[in-house]
């Protein structure tokens, strides 16, 4: 690998510190499973390496029901699923934690990395996009709050500047009767990339018949994972059917925009992109209609 | 070239100091420094396992960990799986099974499988076969380490009952 240095950093002041006075020759290093092995290859390169793993906001995951997750850019999916009261509040978002990379993989790489990383077929960010997650970035002039859909600006890019810092993501607390999910297809089961994956969630009403709103997201089928808004909003105020899930996924269809490369063309994609928009929607709704009980279990 | 940084870790339940350069991994502090050379070099880029470690208790592939990250780190590596008592139970129903042919993966798929049993003492087939997924063999079509797991854990099943 080519020489560069490290530097381990203790509080986000001292990052961003860093990062802006190497202006743009520094790299954030936090489960390193995109950025060594670009190092390795030669695909980029750094004069500095900035280790964020021993900044406690980086690597802490908090949760509670009024705030909702508050998830540092570091922490890694392993932690993220193994951690039992979030994993049940968020099947949607495990969905893409449990499957990035295998087990090795995900005992290092982490929401954050993935989001920065920028793939299109990035698995973390159509879930984050529909759980409308925003992200907190700090820089030399102070921190910032994006939705997560604006941060990819391109393949590969993000719309980060030189000097700063993705430190945390935060997911608002499931509503009542919220259900999330996410798919992709890969062919095979693991240690895959998705050659298309769709995230959706839905509010449902009381009695879990109508949609109040939801939201579809694509990934692999755009320059950036895309948030196929049409396609969500049409289902608010919708009765729960087939024809309206069918609806939904001929518009999501009609949102992206897939190229054909060695995972698969881009008929073949914009197809996946209706069979998975449905399955996700009917994964969510289900979700949504047992979170009903389950709230409603809790109140009493 | 940048400037050394010695590096404090535990290894197999030893202190160890080592210098390296920051754009060493610690796969290759691990093979070509401390000569532990147990722990293989497969891909080099996160997707075959063969370089299997566990660190602070976390399965990694040391091929994507910096020597420098590991400072205060405990681990453990292929070489220390065996006890003087004789071999760790994976290991000998990974004979007893003939769960490898050339060998190049099995450090890797030995401590994958223990890191799962410390996590999850008795897991079913599939529960196996997905946390092995990051290990790749290309002699034994798998079926043969899933089963050398399955029985490892139902031995140490029977034992701790």
């Amino acid at each position: 690998m080519q020489a560069f240095d490290y530097a381990r950093v203790s509080t986000v002041d001292e990052a961003v510190r860093l990062l802006a006075a190497r202006n743009g020759d520094a790299r954030v290093l936090s489960g390193g499973t995109d950025l060594l092995v670009a190092l390795r290859e030669g695909r980029d390169s750094a004069g500095l390496v900035v280790d964020v793993k021993g900044v406690p906001e980086l690597m802490e995951m908090f949760f509670d029901r009024g705030g909702g997750l508050m998830l540092g850019a570091a922490v890694p999916c392993q932690r993220m699923y193994s951690d039992e009261p979030i994993a049940q509040a968020f099947p949607g978002l495990m969905d893409a934690a449990s499957l990035i990379g295998g087990v090795q993989v995900q005992g290092r790489a982490s929401f954050g990395g993935n989001l920065c990383n920028a793939s299109p077929a990035a698995d973390s960010i159509p879930a984050l996009i529909v759980h409308k997650a925003t992200a907190v970035i700090a820089g030399p002039g102070g921190r910032r709050e994006v939705p997560v859909e604006e941060v990819c600006v391109a393949p590969g890019r993000t719309q980060l500047q030189p000097g700063e810092l993705l430190v945390q993501l935060r997911i608002p607390a499931p509503e009542p009767r919220f259900g999330a999910a996410y798919q992709r297809f890969t062919p095979r089961n693991e240690m895959d990339i998705a050659v298309v994956g769709v995230g959706a969630a839905v509010r449902l009403n009381a009695d879990g018949d109508h949609f109040e709103w939801a939201r579809i997201a694509l990934g692999a089928v755009a320059p950036t994972p895309l948030l196929a808004a049409e396609a969500g909003d049409a289902l608010a105020g919708k009765a729960v059917s087939e024809a309206a899930i069918e609806e939904a996924a001929r518009m999501a269809q009609a949102a992206a925009s897939p190229i054909t490369d060695m995972s698969g063309t881009a008929e073949f994609r914009r197809r996946l992109v209706g069979v998975l928009t449905r399955r996700t929607l009917v994964a969510a709704i289900e979700r949504a209609r047992r979170a009903g009980t389950h709230w409603n279990a809790d109140l009493r | 070239m940048s400037t050394k940084t010695i590096v404090h870790t535990t290894i197999n339940g030893d202190p160890v100091e080592f210098l390296c350069e920051p754009r060493q991994s610690l796969l290759e502090v691990l093979r070509e420094t401390l000569l532990l050379t147990g722990t293989k070099e497969g891909c080099n880029n996160g997707n075959c396992g063969a370089c299997n470690v566990i660190m602070d208790g976390v399965l990694v592939n040391s091929c994507l960990v910096l020597g420098v990250e590991a400072e205060d780190a405990t681990i453990t590596t292929i070489e220390g799986l065996a006890s003087p008592d004789g071999l760790h139970p994976l290991q000998q129903t990974f004979l007893e099974h003939a769960a490898l042919q050339c060998g190049i993966c099995t450090p890797g798929f030995l401590l994958s499988a223990k890191a799962l049993l410390d996590r999850n003492p008795d897991p079913t087939e599939t529960e196996v076969r997905y946390w092995l997924a990051g290990n790749l063999c290309r002699c034994t079509g798998y079926d043969k380490i899933v089963r050398a797991v399955l029985d490892a854990a139902d031995r140490r099943d029977r034992v701790t009952r």
